[in-house]
């Protein structure tokens, strides 16, 4: 049976999740997401053509809230959580060209 | 929705660019990607207000600061006003879900934004330029604004940033973002699409668009291909696009980039690249393929979307007057094309319907126009009585004003609503009957014999200069009074009988 998913393949949803593994532990988790994958494997098994695509277990649609101000938050309240302020606003380390 | 009969057809590559170095001929493919700011009175998903220009981190909450526990609720005014958009783009509505769209960035302190991905709102529309040119629309969908990065140090480039500070007042604002097809062939259509884009986002109400507040942002997909060639090249997304101008230099300088990259043998990297207004160039930023990845999936606190079809009509019936639809019926009452230069500038300055007025009230089509063009582009004009308008272009056709006159008293009535015979009576503002201003200019003739004698045979480039010579001195002794065209008309005459026709 072909592996489901390569080692190359955890190594880079590592890097995308910002995580960084050893040898050891990308070998563990290519192991351990492809028996994930083998159960969703067991769950595409199923017959399932006449089963609508399902978007939320709940079956409601269009829940809205009404266009109004409410209260916000404390900015000086807001601000203690942070690690680090400047001016007004929350310091984060420098951002390497790297923008959504 | 009617279409008024408008010109179907899709923009034609008119702009090339030729290669100096070997002759080869390249044309642009172009797509633009819009994002626009709704204006709704708060957030997407939280009650915080919707403002621009406040205090930095002063409109934050639980919902948008990402704080555990808190839960998103959509703001219904702003589906309301991303259907708007939707419908007056041609798009059909149809039902949505949200996505999250994860990435490590700090602008949004949940580390993903939520938007919608496969499923959008809007889908299959399109826009239609000044020009009659339709340009597609791939998709308007909904999703959240980030919050604002400034980055220090460096002269606030993100390149060589020492650090950057985040206030999260605009994470979570409601925008749309808008995907053309990639159907835009020059700097130029590129423009008129974001003119007319802005235009009709500002006529239904949905956003203030403007692109010096970041309301309206502008990315430009643009990549080259050899004239003729139907394959698509490698394209590169620009960003920050600050202004309509900007766009047009950033896509020239892009597009002669990369036509410079392919001519040396080298391939063209698919990637963004970030518009440098003050060096007037793009710069490389992330490379696309790895940041793409964001592992799109549902987003399980909202339910899906899907609009009735009683509420897709109400909207539709709710529609004003779209900016095409407006060049369409002032074209058809002035019998011009609509395509014609007036028309999209009446329609731009909201003076259609002064136009309209005017002409309705007897006033003649083309002086109308020509004043909206040329002398109407201040501050007060749509308040103007279309019925004095149009008695002004009137006395202007029966000879009682000069052009320049008419130019004069039309300021006057702007500023206070009178009559303009009335602005005319007491600025002493007659026409001089064509017995006196043929006397006239017969005196000026004689006083200059060289310049007329010159006039009278010289070339056509030395008689247009020498005309206006003369029509400058009639203009002085007359204290401008004289009508422009008469004088020319007699000069004319002059010239005519002095060489025995």
């Amino acid at each position: 049976m072909p592996q489901r998913i390569s080692r190359d393949e955890v190594a880079h949803v590592a890097r995308l999740a910002k995580l960084r593994l050893t040898d050891d532990e990308l070998d563990t988790f290519t192991e351990q997401l492809a028996a994930i994958l083998d159960h969703a494997q067991d769950i595409e098994a199923l017959a399932i053509d006449d089963v609508e695509p399902t978007a939320h277990p709940f079956p409601l649609r269009n829940v809205f809230r009404p266009d109004l101000v409410g209260p916000t938050l404390d900015r000086e309240e807001v601000l203690l959580q942070a690690p680090a302020v400047e001016d007004g606003r929350f310091r984060v380390p420098p951002i390497l060209g790297e923008e959504p | 929705m009617s279409d008024l009969g408008l010109a179907t057809s899709t923009v034609a590559p008119s702009f090339v660019i030729t290669s100096e170095r070997t002759g080869r001929v390249w044309e642009l493919v172009i797509g633009l990607e819009v994002h626009c700011e709704l204006a709704t009175a708060t957030k997407l998903f939280c009650a915080c207000p919707n403002r621009f220009g406040d205090e930095p981190n002063t409109n934050v909450c639980p919902v948008c600061l990402g704080l555990p526990g808190s839960l998103p609720v959509l703001n219904e005014r702003a589906v309301e006003l991303a259907m708007r958009i939707g419908r007056a783009l041609h798009c059909k509505v149809r039902p949505s879900v949200f996505a999250r769209k994860n990435y490590f960035y700090p602008d949004m302190p949940k580390d993903y934004q939520i938007s919608q991905y496969d499923q959008p709102t809007n889908v299959d529309g399109y826009l239609e330029l000044p020009s009659g040119a339709r340009v597609g629309i791939v998709r308007a969908h909904i999703e959240e604004d980030t919050g604002k990065n400034t980055h220090a140090g460096q002269g606030g480039r993100i390149h060589g940033a020492d650090y950057s500070l985040v206030d999260y007042n605009r994470a979570g604002v409601p925008l749309v973002e808008i995907v053309s097809a990639p159907d835009l062939h020059s700097p130029d259509d590129a423009k008129a699409y974001v003119s007319e884009l802005r235009a009709i986002l500002v006529a239904i109400g949905a956003s203030d668009a403007k692109m010096e507040e970041g309301s309206l942002r502008v990315d430009a997909n643009v990549s080259v291909r050899p004239a003729g060639s139907d394959e698509l090249g490698t394209r590169c997304e620009i960003k920050n696009l600050n202004s309509i101008r900007s766009l047009g230099r950033a896509i020239e300088y892009e597009a002669r980039r990369q036509v410079e990259v392919i001519e040396s043998g080298e391939r063209v990297r698919q990637e963004t690249r970030h518009w440098d207004e003050e060096a007037g160039r793009t710069r490389s930023g992330r490379s696309k393929e790895e940041a793409e990845d964001y592992r799109y999936f549902q987003e399980p606190d909202l339910v899906p979307l899907e609009p009735s079809a009683g509420w897709i009509s109400a909207i539709d019936e709710n529609l004003p007057l779209l900016p095409a639809e407006r060049r369409a019926r002032l074209a058809e009452r002035a019998g011009v094309e609509p395509t014609h230069s007036s028309v999209a500038i009446a329609v731009e300055r909201g003076l259609d319907a002064l136009a309209i007025g005017a002409i309705d009230a007897g006033g003649d089509a083309s002086r109308v126009l020509t004043h909206v063009e040329h002398n109407l582009a201040v501050g007060g004009a749509e308040d103007l009585d279309p019925a004095l308008l149009a008695e002004l272009v009137t006395m202007e056709l029966e000879g009682k004003l000069t052009a320049t006159q008419a130019k004069t008293v039309l300021a006057a009535m702007v500023d206070s609503g009178r009559h303009p015979a009335e602005i005319a009576r007491e600025r002493g503002f007659e026409a001089m009957d064509t017995g006196e201003l043929e006397a006239l200019v017969d005196e000026i003739i004689g006083a200059n014999p060289t310049e007329w004698d010159d006039f009278v045979n010289g070339d056509e480039k030395r008689r247009g200069k020498l005309s206006g010579f003369f029509t400058g001195q009639i203009m002085k002794a007359t204290k401008g009074k004289a009508d422009g065209k008469a004088v020319n008309a007699i000069l004319n005459k002059r010239r005519a009988q002095a060489l025995g026709q």
